[in-house]
């Protein structure tokens, strides 16, 4: 038996289609997302990784005339059920976007923010979570002395990592990160890989990213997507090394296209 | 052609364009700055009028177009806002909405004579609120409401959607991202529409002739039941009624001036709120 199966599997996409509108932007994905690992999706642009990481948290939801087929579960349910919270849902799976976008509040209103719709009012539990988030983050060094400044004043890395630690702040079980070091410098990149493996011992992590290497860094798994199909998925030292799929192969060696 | 030419001709043309803009804008301020201002005191703002309108002040007049207005917008904000946060955040869209919009449309283009009518038939018999302040103002707010319900409108389809799905994806609320993220970031748009709304309801006649205005009073109005003057009739009046014509004249263009004066620098206000409020999304 192979050993991934008897890991722990937190998520699990199962036969999932994905439509917006007429265009098919994901074709019968099966996937395992396993507990307290990173696993990494990689792929040309535009062949779903967004789609499919947004499912997970049920963002898509929000676009008008989408549709999904197939199931998602998390801990074994199913979380496009009617009787499902979404709320609780996205409060349970942490998302950061591709781009940054955050709140056109103050620095610490933006990491504060989370806990508040969440019910927290303690001031102290809220200061405190503030700051080992951006610290966390690797942000905290720059901002320690502009709390209250407003967090549209930060450069478009800095937001980035401030993103970050407003997901960190509400203690999500799963974070998704889609392209988190898009926009960041060699440092904070490294940085936020350094932050993501710590993360791992408490976290499950799905991240997104063009960069090779840093899937072959982060990741545990690594799954290859193309053109809306998962085309691999596996271990990340097996699928860089020894590619069961010709696409992938390709791929991972620059040679697409 | 040199495309720097072209470029130097299509600014001239912008250039003129704001220029005639600018002075029909200047014409209008002087004219009635040179004519109104001669009759202008500080008993012709405190005082009440005297001598069958030939005398005296207007000060009825200006608390009367104060409290329409100020009444207009406290019945049309709320129910502007309401409907335009559930047409942008709430409902689907769909072919009840596209109806929704299309009538609010057709509304914002019924002459505002018609909304006068309306306001008799319904408030003033119908009710029986009578000729008085909460009829001038519910007619008065149902003529700005399709005005607040769009500037509200396009100020909460601005909000980018991002900001909306980072509210979500930290386990928000609908309402708690309305609230809190959608709204604060849609207002200097909201305020906007509501300046428009104050400009458009202190200016108008038609409305308030039935439901509203008379052409005198005994001192200020005492309750919202109560009808009251208003600058735009007040104008109206002294230029088509009475005995006097010259006193009259330069009465109503004092009248003008005030009305021009209150409704600039309430634009004013409104704009400074804006420009604070944007600022500080900024952290200025
Ligand atoms: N809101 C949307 N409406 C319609 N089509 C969309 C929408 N979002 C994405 N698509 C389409 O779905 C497909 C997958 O897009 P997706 O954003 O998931 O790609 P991606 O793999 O994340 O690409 P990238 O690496 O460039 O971010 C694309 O063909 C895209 O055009
Ligand atoms: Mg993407």
């Amino acid at each position: 038996m192979d050993t991934d199966t008897i890991k722990i599997v937190r998520m699990l996409a199962e036969n999932v289609d994905f439509f917006y509108g007429s265009t098919h932007a994901l074709k019968n994905i099966n996937l395992n997302i396993f507990k307290n690992k990173v696993t990494a999706i990689i792929g040309p642009s535009g062949c779903g990784k967004s789609t499919f990481i947004r499912l997970l948290n049920r963002m898509n939801d929000l676009i008008p005339r989408s549709r999904l087929a197939g199931n998602i579960m998390l801990d074994g349910e199913n979380i496009n059920e009617p009787n499902t919270d979404v709320v609780d849902i996205r409060r349970r799976v942490g998302m950061v976007f591709q781009k940054p976008n955050p709140f056109p509040k103050s620095i610490f209103q933006n990491v504060s923010y989370g806990m508040e719709v969440n019910g927290i009012r303690d001031k102290n539990v809220i200061t405190e979570k503030v700051i080992e988030s951006l610290k966390k983050a690797a942000l905290w060094n720059e901002v320690m002395n502009r709390l209250d400044e407003s967090a549209l004043c930060l450069s478009g890395g800095q937001q980035q990592r401030l993103c970050i630690a407003r997901c960190l702040a509400v203690e999500p079980e799963v974070l998704l990160f889609d392209e988190p070091c898009a926009s960041l410098d060699p440092v904070s990149t490294k940085k936020i890989e350094e932050l993501i493996l710590g993360l791992k011992k408490e976290y499950t992590i799905v991240i997104v990213t063009h960069n090779m290497q840093q899937a072959g860094r982060v990741s545990d798994y690594t799954a290859f997507m193309y053109l809306g199909e998962l085309i691999e998925f596996g271990h990340t030292e097996k699928l860089f090394t020894v590619p069961k799929d010709k696409r992938t192969e390709d791929y991972i060696t620059g040679k697409f296209g | 052609m040199n495309k720097k030419i072209v470029q130097g001709l299509g600014f001239a043309v912008l250039y003129l364009c704001l220029a005639a803009t600018l002075f029909f804008l200047g014409t209008i301020i002087y004219f009635i700055l040179v004519k109104g201002i001669k009759i202008i005191n500080w008993g012709f703002l405190t005082e009440v009028p005297r001598r069958a309108m030939t005398e005296g002040g207007i000060a009825p007049a200006i608390i009367g177009t104060f409290y329409l207005t100020l009444g207009s917008i406290i019945f049309s904000l709320p129910l502007g806002l309401a409907c335009a946060i559930y047409l942008c955040e709430y409902s689907p869209t769909g072919y009840i909405v596209n109806i929704i919009r299309l009538s609010i449309n057709n509304l914002a283009g019924v002459p505002s004579v018609v909304f006068g009518l309306f306001g008799l038939a319904v408030f003033v018999k119908y009710f029986g609120f009578g000729v008085s302040i909460l009829s001038g103002s519910l007619t008065l707010g149902i003529l700005i409401l399709p005005g607040i319900i769009s500037a509200a409108n396009e100020a909460l389809l601005a909000v980018p959607q991002s900001l909306r799905e980072a509210s979500f994806a930290l386990g928000a609320t609908r309402w708690q991202t309305i609230k809190k993220v959608v709204l604060p970031s849609a207002m200097s748009g909201i305020l906007t529409g509501v300046i428009l709304g104050i400009g458009r309801a202190a200016g108008e006649t038609a409305p308030i002739l039935f439901t509203a205005a008379t052409f005198y009073t005994r001192g200020f109005p005492k309750s919202p039941m109560s009808e009251v003057m208003a600058l735009p009739y007040h104008i109206y009046a002294l230029m088509t009624e009475g005995t006097h014509p010259d006193k009259q004249t330069a009465i109503a263009y004092g009248c003008s001036l005030i009305l021009l004066l209150l409704v600039l620098s309430v634009s004013g206000l409104a704009i400074y709120l804006r420009q604070k409020q944007r600022g500080h999304a900024y952290g200025h």
